[in-house]
């Protein structure tokens, strides 16, 4: 092999890390050449981010081995990161935003004037050379706020060059540029790797692999699946690589004949969904999937009324419903189930029984005063039916588990007697025990006629659960595929913007 | 995973006990009970009452001022209004001719009406409450502003028997005679039963009411109370609303009780108030108080002012002694909290 040749730049070899409760990384190696374009993909929860962290000193490793052009390091903190020349940009930029591009360059690396002083006249003539190194060309004067996302990348590209970064990790670098500004970041890219800088590129969208990188390793749940020179793969080999896990034996699912339309949604757009239309019977589980960002959780929002619509119609059960607001959808029979249950669906401070009924505290307090013997009597019944396991239903939220926590915010949606359940991510950050009674539940409220339109990232759960899956890709549907059609590697390929 | 059966809930189990939501109360009674020993003259029914009294018109405007921190905001504006509303009442009795009960209404309305304009601006154009209540306080009546411009700053005075019997008068509970032989009356000042009757009410709509149940859920997590069909603008505007309806009510009685509608009066009320709200346990970070406990956190302040001047304390120390409580408050509840 010709790259045995040369030193890699970095290594990283037999990467652990433990949370609790899960293995993130199990033994990953990654190796990057010096000025190579290394793209880093996988799943969501593949692993890259905790990888990253470790690299950038943001998480401590449990096992394993760094070396830098052959010497071990221990990436203690961010700043050890930095003065090995390892540099991250992530999608949220680390600019100060009414301090000037020159300034944020040198952001706490100031040049001195006796010590004290800023010496303005050196900050300005040094941000200027670094600029000029990445040819390109930036008022130094102006506050970064005013910038476009595009050159406040560049102004953390310039950040980097100017701590002599001999690798830069760029996260999903891509995710809000357009396609002219993403040309000019894969040129300059491609300059960069002529000066001997590494980058590890981190994309869900595959083809810009194809343009820009060298070498790609692909991560799945935790594991290193393989390094490759991008010229031996397409893109259906890399998506194989991605899903290829074994599937799930069993399907959660129960069979449940699925009745009339509960909602149907027409050529809704807000924010970044796009003329999305859908339909959801009663006893029927729709799956939403698609990449992080593709606008799943938008479209839950926007029929929820959380956020504005722009245009298109919602109707539950076939009637034409003026949304404005959560307590219009609610009122209408739509309850969700959020996907940050911590800041959106629970208020973790309150009880359970408080929690419970939240959400339609009115049925209970007729003339304004809360009836509360009916309010114990109504939690009592829920926290026995899904099994909520607490010692009293006075306990506070925020000391139950995340299943219970879970169930507590479903308690709080059968409450409502919703017709629809929007489910966002419904067993994210809980245990595999708990995972199954909740799509007991699932299965449960179907049977009683309930409507679940529910949008996941892992694609078992969606084949797994799912009646019918809707794919999204850059805020329209994408796809919609019956039980028989779907597969993991048919999802990803519309997922990532693969056409029919 | 082993699952195991599910606990069945006890249903009337209360959340646990936890020694720093009490703590207060002890503090108020051991504070009682030095001021006690140190001098006879404290605990006396007299004096007793006296305290009372004189906490009412704080006490009053920290009720409203729970609700509004509880929902992690602040009103500021309440020195303002004190003076604009006591200013107005005054002047609808004595230079409009309006019959007493509607001159008390102007007072109170002013109050109501400064507070849905803060709601307005809290609400609608989302003002930080800080900056909003702020220059609702410069505007209505912090040394100068819209009180000052409608007396000229001067007080209105002369106001008639049966206004300022509001704030001086009460129901007679005791009458004897002393050893000299002059005729003492005991009576429980109307102003402290109209406080009682605000503090029982208060408590009543927080603790068992569908809005004062969504007042704590906005507090502690508005984005999931919107999401959970909760109109939080509306929550959010009547706690303002009703705050200053509290204090133009208060304002009422405290210019009954000093026989003028003086621009000038209310000074520094807000920061009692707040203080009272705090020392009660409510959480500046919302989400969290109780009415009774700001009854207590203004009782304290109160009995403070009280046995330091009974013990013949300079004045100037009174401020440090409640400053040292409030800081000893919030300590307290950082520990307990812990825990």
């Amino acid at each position: 092999m010709e790259t045995a040749v040369t030193t890699p730049l970095l290594v990283m070899r037999g990467i652990t890390k433990d949370y609790p409760g899960v293995r993130a990384l199990d033994a990953v190696t990654l190796e990057v050449l010096p000025g190579e374009v290394h793209a880093l993909v996988g799943e969501n929860g593949a692993g890259k981010s905790t990888l990253m962290k470790i690299l950038a000193g943001a998480v401590p490793l449990d096992q394993g081995e760094i070396a830098l052009a052959g010497q071990p390091v221990h990436i203690t903190s961010p700043q050890r990161a930095q003065e090995l020349g390892i540099s991250m940009i992530y999608q949220e930029f680390n600019l100060v935003p009414y301090l000037s591009v020159a300034e944020n360059i040198y952001l706490g690396r100031e040049p001195l004037q006796g010590g004290v002083f800023v010496d303005w006249r050196r900050l300005y003539s040094q941000a200027a050379a670094v600029l000029a190194r990445l040819g390109v060309d930036l008022d130094l004067r102006q506050p970064v706020n005013r910038l476009s996302v595009a050159h406040q990348q560049l102004v953390e590209i310039a950040k980097a060059i100017s701590q002599d970064a001999k690798l830069i990790v760029m996260d999903e670098p891509s995710a809000t540029l357009t396609e002219h500004e993403l040309a000019s970041l894969f040129a300059l890219i491609r300059s960069l790797r002529e000066a001997g800088v590494s980058i590890i590129y981190i994309s869900h969208r595959l083809e810009e692999i194809f343009s820009v990188a060298d070498r790609v390793t692909v991560l799945r749940d935790g594991r290193l699946v393989g390094t490759h020179p991008v010229a031996d793969l397409d893109r259906e080999a890399i998506i194989k690589m991605m899903v290829g896990r074994e599937l799930v034996s069993h399907r959660p699912r129960a069979e449940v004949a699925a009745g009339k339309g509960v909602l149907q949604v027409r050529g809704l757009s807000g924010g970044i969904v796009r003329d999305v239309s859908l339909e959801v019977r009663a006893g029927e589980i729709v799956g939403l999937t698609g990449l992080v960002g593709a606008g799943r959780t938008e479209v839950a929002r926007l029929i929820f009324g959380a956020d504005p619509r722009e245009a298109g119609e919602v109707l539950v059960e076939g009637r034409v419903v003026d949304i404005r607001s959560p307590h219009d959808a609610i009122r209408c029979g739509i309850g969700f189930v959020t996907e940050d249950r911590k800041a959106q669906g629970l208020v973790l401070g309150m009880t359970v029984r408080e929690n419970v009924t939240l959400a339609n505290l009115d049925l209970l307090a007729p003339w304004g005063f809360v009836r509360r013997q009916m309010e114990r009597q109504v939690v009592a019944k829920s926290v026995d039916e899904l099994h909520i396991r607490t010692p009293s239903m006075e306990q506070v939220v925020h000391n139950l588990s995340g299943g219970n926590q879970q169930k507590v915010v479903l308690a709080k949606w059968l409450f409502t007697q919703s017709k629809v359940l929007l489910f966002d991510e419904p067993t994210r950050g809980i245990d595999v025990g708990a995972k199954e009674e909740i799509y007991a539940l699932m299965n449960a409220l179907t049977r009683a006629g309930v409507g679940i339109l529910m949008i996941t990232s892992e694609l078992p759960e969606a084949l797994g659960m799912s009646d019918r899956i809707l794919v999204m890709h850059e805020g329209r549907l994408a796809a919609e595929l019956g039980p028989e059609e779907a597969t993991q590697e048919r999802i990803m390929h519309y997922a990532t913007g693969g056409g029919k | 995973m082993t699952v195991t059966p599910a606990a069945p809930p006890k249903p009337h189990a209360r959340r646990s006990w936890r020694l720093g939501d009490y703590l207060i109360y002890l503090v108020f009674v051991g504070i009682c009970l030095i001021f006690a020993l140190a001098t006879p003259n404290f605990f006396t029914a007299q004096n007793l009452l006296t305290v009372l009294k004189q906490t009412s018109f704080i006490a009053i405007v920290a009720v409203g001022m729970t609700f509004v921190i509880i929902t992690a905001g602040i009103d500021l504006s309440v020195g303002g209004v004190v003076a604009l509303a006591g200013v107005l009442a005054t002047m609808a009795l004595m230079q409009w001719h309006l019959p007493l009960p509607l001159a008390a209404l102007v007072g109170i309305a002013t109050g109501l009406a400064v507070g849905a304009f803060n709601g307005v601006a809290i609400t609608r154009f989302n003002l930080p409450p800080f900056i909003a209540t702020l220059a609702m306080w410069f505007i209505a009546g912090r040394d100068g502003g819209l009180a000052f411009l409608l007396t000229g700053g001067q007080p209105i005075w002369n106001l008639p028997d049966r206004f300022t019997a509001m704030g001086t008068g009460g129901f007679r509970l005791l009458s004897w005679r002393d050893a000299a032989g002059n005729l003492i009356n005991l009576e429980l000042p109307y102003v402290v039963l109209v406080m009682l009757a605000v503090v029982v009410a208060g408590h009543v709509v927080l603790s068992r009411t569908a809005f004062g149940r969504h007042v704590l859920a906005v507090g502690a997590n508005a984005e999931a109370s919107r999401l959970s069909g909760i109109n939080v603008r509306r929550v959010t505007f009547a706690v303002y609303a009703l705050c200053g309806t509290l204090t133009g009510l208060s304002s009422l009685l405290l210019s009954a009780r000093l026989g003028s509608g003086d621009p000038k009066s209310g000074m520094g009320m807000e920061l009692d108030a707040i203080a009272a709200v705090v020392v009660g346990g409510t959480s500046l970070m919302g989400g969290k108080g109780t009415i009774l406990g700001t009854l207590v956190g203004a009782l304290i302040m109160g009995v403070i002012n009280n046995g330091l001047v009974i013990l013949q304390v300079s004045p100037y120390w009174q401020p440090v002694f409640k400053g040292a409580v409030i800081m000893l408050a919030v300590l307290i509840d950082q520990v307990t909290k812990k825990h």
